[in-house]
């Protein structure tokens, strides 16, 4: 459990494979009731019961943002992660019951923009649908530059060139297509805004290459979900509840803290917003920060950690918690 | 010496910074009297953005004061007008044409700093993103709350209002919208008692 994020009991009433790496997924509330409505670009965490283990993943909400009957979300088969992906797509079926967060927005467009110029990749392609249906609305403009593999994995690529045939661009690696990124952006007119959602290195390239040729930090947008990684089982003390937790191979530090009774903060579950900000009281060891919220000088300081994400190595952690 | 610390006071109030060179395609430069000094400096500390810089100055009371010095740091376009009320066409239709990666440079007095920070906000730069630095006269551009009417260059607190001619309080109470700081009648509940001018900080 955590501040601010209630939950809904949602039932699966749709489950559509996409290609051979995604699949959507419809929710609806278990009683009948309409959902909450949402902005473009935000997300839910989806709890998953997988036997002893639960697992709370966050996903992009890509459906209509003023359509409150249903959710859906698309997930991308993992199989290096820690396995909510694997769960999603070979256990949960039809009528299933499950748990979701309200919808939280950590990637909204800045309206104030006079022109939104969204770039993704692969997977990160889903905040974007919901983006573009808001902006829809608002008859907004923008224009979206989508790279993937190919055409088979390019998750909706035929739905968007057919909405919106002069704004979005598509790119498949396969065939060797890049986007020409300083063409791009060189030219933008005042007040454009980039947002851009896919792999590390691409959001690195984008925010640099915008850096460089002047763009403000305010008219630049990217979010990147870190999935937890697995990693060698570690012990904790947790100082403010006096308990002594351990934390297996393919939980994440926050999942064991929850899954000792303890309360602790969180909104993203992946690196990103902060929320999980957490003190540490005494560590000998290496911490292993893995998130992008804190600065490197906090990382070095060994004074704060993001139990979402990063994982200790060593002989005693203890936290603030 | 042209430079004024202004005391802290509450958020609303604007906070002025320091020039200082950033990367970008091209550089929009606005000052008036003493800000032209800021940007001999920001020239001193990188002379390679006056090739793409377009400066747009109004000397008012200073006069010919610094018109040589800028001339000679040969920046792409350098624009000298009587007023920056009379430059705001040519300021809109700059804006208008220009592309992200323009950097904006504004310096001089807060009324300058204010109005010209408006335009380019509202073609589409955040406000965070503008650089600005206070020089020369610390005489504000107030609104008057009551009649909505703007008076400027307002070096005494309180003021008389130039539109309706309340006797005004000067607040830090600032709109952006309004390029102004708010003016509120001082003696509302007991007209006539009005406290004497002060100058402003001093
Ligand atoms: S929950 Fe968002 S950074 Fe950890």
């Amino acid at each position: 459990m955590s501040a601010g994020t209630n939950k809904i009991d949602v039932t699966v009433t749709d489950i559509v494979p996409l290609n051979d790496l995604v699949t959507r997924f419809k929710f609806e509330r278990s009683d009948g009731e309409l959902l909450p409505t949402f902005s473009g670009g935000a997300h839910t965490v989806v709890e998953m019961k997988d036997g002893e283990v639960s697992r709370l993943n966050p996903y992009s909400l890509m459906s209509d943002p003023n359509d409150r009957t249903a959710y859906t979300i698309s997930v991308r088969r993992d199989e290096e992660g820690r396995g909510g992906s694997l769960f999603m797509h070979r256990n949960v079926k039809v009528g299933d019951r499950m748990t979701i967060s309200y919808p939280v927005n950590l990637f909204a467009l800045d309206l104030r923009a006079k022109k939104h110029l969204m770039i993704a990749g692969g997977i990160g392609i889903t905040p974007f649908l919901s983006q573009i249906r808001q902006l829809d609305y608002a008859n907004g403009h923008f224009e979206l530059h989508y790279a993937c593999r190919n055409r088979a994995l390019g998750s909706y690529v035929d739905y968007l060139t057919s909405a919106h045939p002069n704004d979005v661009h598509i790119y498949f690696d396969e065939m060797k297509q890049a986007i020409d990124l300083e063409n791009l952006l060189d030219g933008q007119p005042l007040g454009t805004h980039i947002y851009v959602c896919g792999p590390a290195g691409m959001i690195n390239w984008v925010r640099d290459t915008a850096e460089k040729l002047g763009w403000p930090r305010e008219a630049v947008h990217f979010e990147e979900f870190l999935a937890p990684q697995s990693g060698k089982p570690f012990q904790v003390e947790l100082a403010a509840s006096n308990k002594t937790i351990e934390v297996g191979e393919h939980q994440s530090l926050l999942e064991a803290i929850e899954a000792a009774g303890v309360d602790a903060p969180y909104l993203c579950r992946g690196g990103a917003c902060g929320q999980c900000e957490t003190n540490v009281v005494d560590y000998d060891g290496e911490i292993l920060h893995r998130d992008h919220w804190l600065e490197d000088d906090e990382k070095q300081s060994g004074k704060k950690i993001m139990p979402c994400v990063s994982r200790f190595e060593g002989k005693i952690l203890v936290l603030d918690r | 010496m042209s430079t004024f610390e202004f005391p802290p006071s509450i958020t609303s109030r604007p906070v002025w910074g320091k020039l200082e060179p950033r990367a970008g395609k091209s550089h929009l430069m606005i000052a008036d009297a003493e800000g032209a000094e800021a940007l001999l400096k920001l020239a001193q500390a990188d002379g390679s953005l006056m090739t793409k810089a377009h400066i747009m100055y109004f000397p008012g009371e200073t006069g010919d004061t610094y018109i040589g010095k800028l001339e000679e740091l040969a920046p792409a376009q350098l624009y000298i007008g009587p007023s920056y009320e009379a430059a705001v066409p040519r300021l809109r239709r700059t804006l208008a044409g220009a592309h992200m990666g323009l950097q904006v440079y504004l310096t001089g007095t807060e009324s300058l700093m204010g109005q010209a920070m408006r335009e380019a906000t509202d073609a589409g730069i955040p406000h965070t993103a503008i650089q600005t630095e206070h020089r020369g006269s610390v005489a504000r551009r107030m609104q008057c709350v009551h009649c909505k009417g703007i008076t400027e260059n307002v070096m005494t607190d309180p003021f008389v209002c130039s539109h309706c001619g309340l006797n005004l309080f000067v607040r830090d109470h600032y709109s952006r919208r309004h390029a102004a700081f708010q003016g509120v009648c001082v003696d509302a509940e007991d007209p006539g008692n009005v406290p004497p001018p002060v100058e402003l900080y001093s």
